[in-house]
């Protein structure tokens, strides 16, 4: 395939870097690109999640039962790291209650529930076809106002971050079309059919973080997107680089060497900033806030699995039921026995399918015994290290795999477990069928566990040592507190010469003090009492 | 006559003095040694300390987590930490190069986190577990109702005896996170055989 894609190459386009690692698995994506991008009928409900990156929930803006346009901001971020929603249709907020998140256990999250009244009435657009026009902090709020977000599993969901949008230090901004997991084959349909829109998106973005070049990375199976591409960046300063078609080429840290040359340092998440990259959907999401003025209300979804009548790539809106779409596309109920989001390497299998398409979900697959069969039994590992020549980030997976066999959380960070990427290749080619990234997987929740536990004994300690030092103080202050007093005591009892007969006149002149004073108090009272009646009640 | 006198006399100052500054040398030495000694100490008695649970319980026997360090260093026998667990047990057994041995049951046994509850309503705002509580988790003054701070609690149970009303409850923590990965359950027996088994073979 790779040397078919060689007829293509010329100077609009270069080769990329060689990266490390890598499987070539069959990829299964033709089911689904043998149609276009459809676009499905809005569903009766729709789902969406109120949760941020952080934890925290976005604020609402909407009440139960409110009616609500096509467009319309309905809950705003509280932090930066939260990105808004709007409506995707209009129609009336039926309930905000917990609902499943896409997850492989049972998570319940605040969703707002949109009842749809299929009029798809929208509110009044701003569209901006001179984007040029306006200055790169009003670009970059448009897009955060227009929920334009990071749709890779990012670290940072707001397509610029702010330290990028203050200062500008970036230079290359890398437009990831590689879309390398099986199964998945939205991105590859989007160029295909978008190349014009998502060239113009890749303008936009390159404006907003003030990069000085674009690049558009793109896997070479992908002839037909290729092509597209070509012709779209025509005359444009935006450069192709052409990476060779294996899994996973398509992570943020390969990206960043196969363009590049070089390699992204060890347990780091790109703090630099010198180099952005971006998926190509959030490119399309740009075009179509910036151009069109329209929010972020839908995606590319893949719809693919062999219980299916037809695989197909939906432009689904957000909130969108899973099922809802498996039922479009002639699901055999039957024959599919799981689903799940994302492709078939790095996906999660959904513990109940009754969630909804969210801005990461690039991929549903119904999934069924002939295509997913059980996995077999496991055995000893040999040694063969297989999965030490297939891994992306140059780690030892059967070192790792000893380790984490005896939770040997020192050696496992001295092997840095931290950059593992959890692509599984090491256990697709694992012949001993070891399930080796559940392995990692669970290593990382108990070093993650184990430094939360460090963090809060260390505290303990602190707060224990704080306990002891004070109790010290304490003793030390009553000492001293005590000799001050009888101390004093003493002083006093020497300065007055107390005797009887000095004791005896103050008495006596005491006596008298008091006896004067009640004198004179009933002769005031006598005197109040002679006048009272006189001025009578007022 | 007199010379030889006084050479003497010069003799035996000048032995003496040479006599002093060698016990000056060797007090020195000695103290030097002695103060080197106890910092080495120290940095491991640290080093036990750093793998010791910090709850401050004092279920070893000991005041707090530190004073075990110290008796640990001096000798003290490792397997009198409940709230450490078999992990903790470990861990200090591999730093003093010992042999694993279960945990003494006269000290009580490891049981799942817990932190201290004051059931606030039958409170008397008697002060006594505020002076037991060794973090100072707990708040409240006299006659005034207490309560404790959950995210500083040790769950080391020193407060729930001092109190007369009998109003604190060691309640379980529920992990409110969604559960993590889970390593794969089904272990074949066989595959035992690791290098760094060291939990394993305990």
């Amino acid at each position: 395939m790779s040397f078919l894609a060689g007829l293509f190459w010329d100077k609009s386009s270069t080769k990329a870097h060689k990266t490390p690692g890598g499987i070539k698995p069959a990829d299964f994506k033709d089911h689904s690109l043998r149609s276009q991008i459809m676009t499905p009928p809005v569903p009766k409900e729709l789902w969406l999640s109120l949760r941020q990156k952080d934890g925290n929930n976005l604020e609402t803006l909407v009440a139960v039962g409110d009616k609500v346009l096509k467009h319309q901001l309905i809950a705003a971020a509280t932090t930066p790291f939260g990105v808004p929603i709007h409506a995707p249709t209009s129609g009336q907020i039926k309930e905000i209650a917990a609902k499943l998140v896409v997850n492989a256990f049972e998570e319940r999250q605040l969703h707002i529930v949109i009842a749809a009244d299929g009029l798809d009435n929208s509110q009044q657009l701003h569209p901006l076809e001179m984007y040029q026009s306006i200055s790169k902090i009003q670009l970059i709020a448009k897009l955060h106002d227009l929920g334009v977000g990071e749709l890779g599993g990012a670290d940072f969901p707001k397509v610029i971050k702010p330290d990028i949008a203050n200062q500008s230090q970036t230079e290359l901004l890398i437009i990831n079309a590689c879309e390398c997991e099986p199964f998945i084959s939205a991105d590859e349909a989007l160029i295909r059919e978008k190349a014009e829109q998502v060239v113009i998106g890749v303008e936009i973005l390159q404006r907003a973080s003030g990069a000085n070049n674009s690049v558009i990375a793109i896997e070479t199976r992908m002839l037909d997107s290729i092509q597209a591409l070509k012709a779209a960046v025509e005359n444009r300063n935006i450069k192709l680089v052409l990476v060779q078609t294996k899994y996973p080429a398509g992570d943020k840290n390969q990206i960043i060497q196969a363009v590049t040359g070089k390699e992204v340092p060890s347990g780091d998440l790109q703090k630099d900033n010198s180099i952005l990259v971006h998926n190509v959907g959030t490119a399309y999401a740009a075009y179509n806030a910036v151009i069109k003025g329209q929010a972020y209300i839908s995606r590319i979804t893949t719809l693919a699995g062999k219980p299916l009548k037809t695989a197909k790539n939906f432009e689904v809106l957000l909130g969108t039921p899973v099922p809802f779409l498996l039922e479009l596309c002639g699901n055999d109920t039957l024959k599919q026995e799981s689903t799940i989001v994302g492709g078939s390497l790095m996906g999660i299998t959904l513990f109940e399918e009754n969630v909804p398409i969210t801005r990461k979900t690039n991929c549903i697959i119904a999934a069924c015994s002939d295509w997913f069969p059980e996995p077999p039994a496991e055995l000893a590992c040999i040694r063969c290290g297989d999965c030490a020549d297939v891994c992306p980030a140059k780690l030892l997976p059967q070192q790792l795999y000893a380790f984490s066999r005896s939770q040997d959380l020192e050696n496992l960070e001295d092997q840095n477990l931290i950059d593992c990427i959890e692509c599984g290749a090491c256990s697709y080619v694992c012949p001993s069928n070891i399930p080796l990234v559940q392995y990692f997987r669970a290593s990382k929740a108990t070093q993650q566990d184990h430094l939360k536990q460090s963090e809060l004994s260390g505290h303990w300690k602190e707060r224990y040592q704080f306990h002891q030092s004070r109790l010290i103080k304490d003793k030390e202050e009553s000492k001293t507190r005590k000799a001050r007093v009888t101390k004093s005591r003493a002083a006093n009892s020497e300065s007055t010469d107390f005797s009887r007969s000095t004791a005896k006149t103050d008495i006596a002149a005491a006596v008298n003090r008091v006896k004067k004073r009640k004198i004179e108090a009933a002769l005031k009272k006598a005197k109040e009492a002679k006048t009272e009646p006189g001025e009578g009640p007022i | 006559m007199e010379t030889p006198f006084v050479s003497t006399i010069f003799t035996v100052i000048l032995f003496i003095g040479i006599a002093l500054v060698f016990c000056l040398y060797a007090l020195a030495v000695a103290y030097n040694s002695l103060k080197q000694r106890r910092v080495q100490d120290q940095i491991f008695v640290d080093k036990i300390n750093q793998l010791l649970p910090q709850t401050q319980c004092g279920q070893c026997g000991y005041e707090g987590c530190e004073p075990y360090a110290q008796a640990i260093s001096q000798g003290e026998a490792v397997n009198q930490c409940p709230p450490g667990g078999m992990a903790t047990l470990v861990k200090l057994t591999t730093l003093l190069n010992d042999q694993v041995k279960p945990l003494n049951p006269a000290h009580g046994q490891f049981e799942v986190f817990k932190v201290a509850v004051i059931r606030e309503d039958e409170c008397i705002g008697c002060v006594k577990c505020i002076k037991a509580c060794p973090v100072d988790a707990i708040l409240g003054g006299p006659k005034l109702m207490h309560t404790v701070i959950e995210a500083e609690c040790t769950g080391c149970d020193l407060c729930v005896d001092p109190c007369p009303v009998d109003c604190i409850d060691m309640v379980p923590v529920t992990a409110a996170e969604s559960p993590a990965w889970a390593l794969p359950s089904a272990l074949p027996d066989d595959l035992n055989n690791f290098p760094n088994n060291v939990e394993r073979q305990a």
